[in-house]
């Protein structure tokens, strides 16, 4: 319980000082009473699983997956930018639905944020307790769910599951 | 400064210069994508991916010119929320507007979560 908010305090101590980045004395002080306080009021509401904390090699997949995402993104923007220059506007949307093997609240939200922000799709709802998602597909290549997951989910599952599960 | 517009003395302000002009262009294309896409979707799509990636630009930019400084962590920490709320956002609207009732478009091949929904209730 005391980790959890110890680590939520270094997050928003982190952020405050590098949104006040010359920091002097007083800012620094601010600082450490309001990401206290927030810390001690919130602070098992938002970390549920210290251990994974003390994981290093989670560290490195979550630094390999911003990489892989942010190129995947680059990817998703000139797609969807040729589509809409294109005349023709070749689209072909629908609503599909995948299932994925995730189960923690912070995997399955960097899950959907990463299928929006990538080729053609935009996670709609989630349904948690199946483990479904409901994604829009702007191009849709297979109504079956289970060429859609492999399409769509799995080359994110695979890395997010060693960061977040 | 004799040129009234920019003097461009350093290699770094010619890399961000090009950044801001690529996220500049890319927030363009996602106006297009609002104005030509069919329906609220189709629509979603477009604004949140080239608008992301194109502010995300235009703030990579404005790092790679101010350096680590005051503004230039502002910009990566803006980055870093965009990235993070933008999806939250497309998300939301998407499911309110289907929640509320919205068609997808005549193009549109299958509509799977409206089946799911019909068969629940």
């Amino acid at each position: 319980m005391i980790m959890s908010k110890i680590i939520l305090f270094i997050f928003g101590f982190l952020v405050w000082v590098f949104l006040v980045w010359p920091a002097d004395w007083q800012h620094i002080l601010v600082g450490v009473a309001v990401a206290g306080f927030v810390a001690f009021v919130t602070g098992d509401m938002f970390v549920r699983r210290v251990h994974h904390f003390k994981n290093p090699s989670r560290y490195f997949w979550f630094l390999y997956y911003v990489v892989f995402f942010l190129w995947e993104c680059v990817k998703a923007n000139i797609d969807v930018a040729l589509r809409v220059m294109n005349p023709r506007l070749p689209i072909n949307p629908g609503i599909v639905k995948v299932k994925t093997t995730l189960k923690s609240d912070t995997g399955l939200t960097f899950l959907a944020n990463s299928i929006t922000l990538t080729p053609g799709t935009l996670c709609v709802d989630i349904d948690e307790e199946k483990g479904y998602l409901y994604i829009h597909w702007i191009d849709v290549r297979s109504q079956d769910i289970n060429k859609a997951t492999e399409l769509i989910v799995k080359r994110f599952e695979k890395v997010l599951k060693r960061v977040f599960e | 400064m004799n040129n009234p517009l920019f003097v461009i003395t350093n290699i770094h302000e010619l890399v961000g210069i090009i950044f801001i002009i690529l996220g500049v262009g890319f927030d363009i294309l996602g106006c297009l994508g609002l104005l030509r896409l069919p329906d609220v979707y189709n629509r979603l799509q477009a604004t949140t991916k080239c608008v992301t990636l194109g502010t995300c630009s235009i703030l990579l930019g404005t790092f790679i010119i101010k350096g680590f400084g005051a503004t230039g962590f502002k910009a990566i920490l803006t980055m870093v929320f965009l990235l993070l709320t933008t999806p939250v956002a497309a998300h939301a609207l998407a499911r309110g507007a289907h929640k509320s009732g919205v068609k997808l478009c005549d193009k549109s091949v299958c509509d799977k979560y409206k089946d799911d929904q019909d068969a629940l209730s």
